[in-house]
């Protein structure tokens, strides 16, 4: 069997744990396994119906009050109990910021390793293997496992959604006793952060910008541009990000964030090694540079050679216009 | 306060990475290792809260001998003491390993900690687990990517970065946390902290010393294949005037691309 763990953020699924399960249900049917769900937190059952329409068989929710806000050591324990009983053979989690928090942590109780932020998934001789970036994406490592359960984290935006179905998943409350001292880490309060709608990694489009920028208020060029475009988001370079210019929170590349977007508008950016790292995996890459040798030309599908401040209002327009046809 | 900050030695991150296929490893030749760049983060970060609270610094390391190299620079930074486990396996990518080294280590030679700071990832393997994995084996509270942190009495408040927001997070103290850039800026090694390091001994703890069996230490991943990533093809770089070119980007994007 093949358990994907559902994350739930402000009482909603996040699509990218539905991606991981659609991504589950294929190498579930190649594998003839079926595919478990399982949500943690308190009164969320109601979501397991959603769910069911990916692919899950039976939808599971651990329910305790204790957990009704995240804590890693004590999902890890209502997990770990979880695997024990029903002994998966391949966990799966989302590398969300949640998933890249919670599955090493059930792995080192479960006493197995872990595959993080795959971009792939293939069978292989009738077992899995996954494939994933190092080096922030210059390099690509392919791994099989030698212990079970398998355990791999997923990359957002990677894998395709599945259609959903009807009716599917059976769904079941379970409450959990979690012992107070297993919960020593939980979430007391989440700080929105001003003017972040969408993070960089979650964006279908990344409207990113660098040195070439000259200052922190020309990011309101971008702003301005991801104001139009559906699901994306304003990206940085690390020397508009060391310059002080916006957040680290922006930052593209071997320090920052790696992305796979279905778009990668760079802007000002020449395109340093660290950067390319953490963006090459863009399915369109288009930029805008004054200097023709700029790296970022020789990965991009789409370049255009000259000033970003005339061209950038002039690209919002034209934007404006098709996207209203 | 008896603080350890966890280290690992790197290639920078201008370093182009090749593959040597006979060996199935990545090629070492000419690659330059630095202190990975999240790990100066939590090194600066055991330093001031060294400074405000007291206590002792001591950085640790697992890998080969040439791991030396960072742990000076940390010694340098102003860390009180360093040692180095030394680990002689190439790189497995695998977190579970390490981590196993760390918990027992810290059990058996150092079981008097308050707090383990770790950067949240180091730039290579980007595996990002181990910490996490160290939190677990040794069933401590964590907080991981963290952008903010205050010690009051026994609790570490921390803030850690999700998407779009943070999480703040009251763990009671020992807890592992993990350095996200923007925590703080690092400070540079001073001329007498350089002289200092030079002076300091680095004691050396193999596997063997620390009791570690190997069959208990075996990866479970079985790394098939390294590849380099797809090279990508330079398309269409156009100059013209900004109007006719904000133009041709938009028709490309549209009916070519067919991404907006």
């Amino acid at each position: 069997m093949i358990l994907v763990y559902i994350e739930v953020r402000e009482g909603k699924v996040k699509k990218s744990s539905l991606e991981v399960l659609s991504e589950a249900k294929r190498r579930g049917d190649e594998l003839d396994q079926e595919v478990f769900a399982v949500l943690v937190g308190h009164g969320i059952e109601s979501l397991a119906q959603e769910v069911g329409q990916y692919g899950a068989k039976k939808v599971i929710a651990l329910d305790s009050p204790l957990l009704s806000s995240y804590s890693p050591s004590g999902y890890a324990y209502a997990l770990a109990g979880l695997c024990k009983e029903l002994a998966p053979g391949i966990i799966f989690f989302t590398a969300t910021s949640m998933g890249k928090d919670l599955a090493p942590r059930l792995a080192a109780q479960l006493g197995v390793s872990l595959a993080s932020d795959c971009i792939q998934t293939a069978v292989k001789d009738g077992s899995l293997e996954v494939k994933r970036p190092i080096y922030a994406g210059k390099a690509f490592a392919t791994f099989r496992f030698k212990s079970s359960p398998i355990m791999a984290t997923l990359r957002p935006n990677v894998f395709p959604l599945g259609p959903p179905v009807d009716g599917q998943g059976d769904a079941e409350k379970r409450e959990v006793v979690v012992p107070e001292d297993q919960v020593r880490d939980r979430v007391d309060e989440v700080l929105k952060e001003e003017g972040i709608e969408l993070d960089v990694t979650e964006a279908e489009i990344i409207v990113s910008g660098g040195r070439g920028l000259k200052g922190p208020e020309n990011f309101e060029l971008l702003r301005e541009l991801t104001g139009i475009l559906p699901h994306s988001a304003v990206g940085a370079s690390r020397s508009a990000v060391d310059a002080g210019w916006i957040d680290h929170q922006h930052q593209v590349g071997q320090t920052g964030k790696t992305v796979s977007p279905n778009l990668y508008m760079a802007f000002g950016i020449s395109g340093a090694i660290q950067h390319m790292a953490g963006m090459s995996s863009s399915k369109v890459i288009v930029a805008v540079n004054k200097d023709a040798e700029a790296p970022i030309f020789k990965v991009a599908d789409f370049g255009i050679v000259g000033d970003l401040f005339q061209v950038l209002p002039l690209l919002k327009e034209e934007l404006k216009k098709v996207l209203s046809e | 306060m008896n603080i350890f900050v966890f280290v690992k030695r790197v290639p920078d991150t201008e370093s182009k990475i090749r593959i040597n296929h006979e060996t199935n490893s990545i090629d070492e030749e000419g690659l330059n290792f630095v202190l990975s760049p999240y790990d100066e983060y939590a090194m600066e970060e055991a330093l001031r809260i060294r400074e405000a609270k007291g206590g002792k610094v001591t950085v640790l390391s697992v890998g080969p001998e040439e791991t030396r190299i960072v742990l000076k620079k940390c010694l340098a930074m102003g860390a009180d003491e360093a040692v180095l486990i030394k680990e002689d396996t190439p790189e497995l990518y695998d977190g579970l390993r390490t981590a196993k080294i760390i918990a027992h280590a810290m059990k058996t030679t150092f079981p008097d900690y308050s707090l383990l700071l770790f950067g949240k990832q180091a730039v290579g393997g980007d595996n990002a687990q181990v910490p996490v994995m160290v939190a677990a084996l040794l069933g401590l509270p964590q907080a991981n990517v963290v952008t903010k942190l205050e010690i009051e009495g026994n609790m570490a408040i921390a803030h850690r970065e999700i998407e779009g927001a943070s999480e703040k997070v009251n763990a009671p103290l020992p807890a592992v946390i993990t350095a996200q850039k923007g925590l703080n800026e690092p400070r540079y090694e001073t001329l007498k902290g350089i002289m200092m390091a030079k002076r300091k001994e680095i004691p050396v703890l193999t596997l063997h010393d620390l009791g570690l069996d190997e069959d208990t230490l075996v990866s479970q991943l079985e790394l098939v294949k390294l590849e380099s990533p797809p090279a990508r093809q330079a398309g269409t770089v156009i100059e013209d005037e900004p109007e006719a070119a904000a133009r041709r980007m938009v028709e490309f994007l549209r009916n070519e691309a067919k991404v907006v």
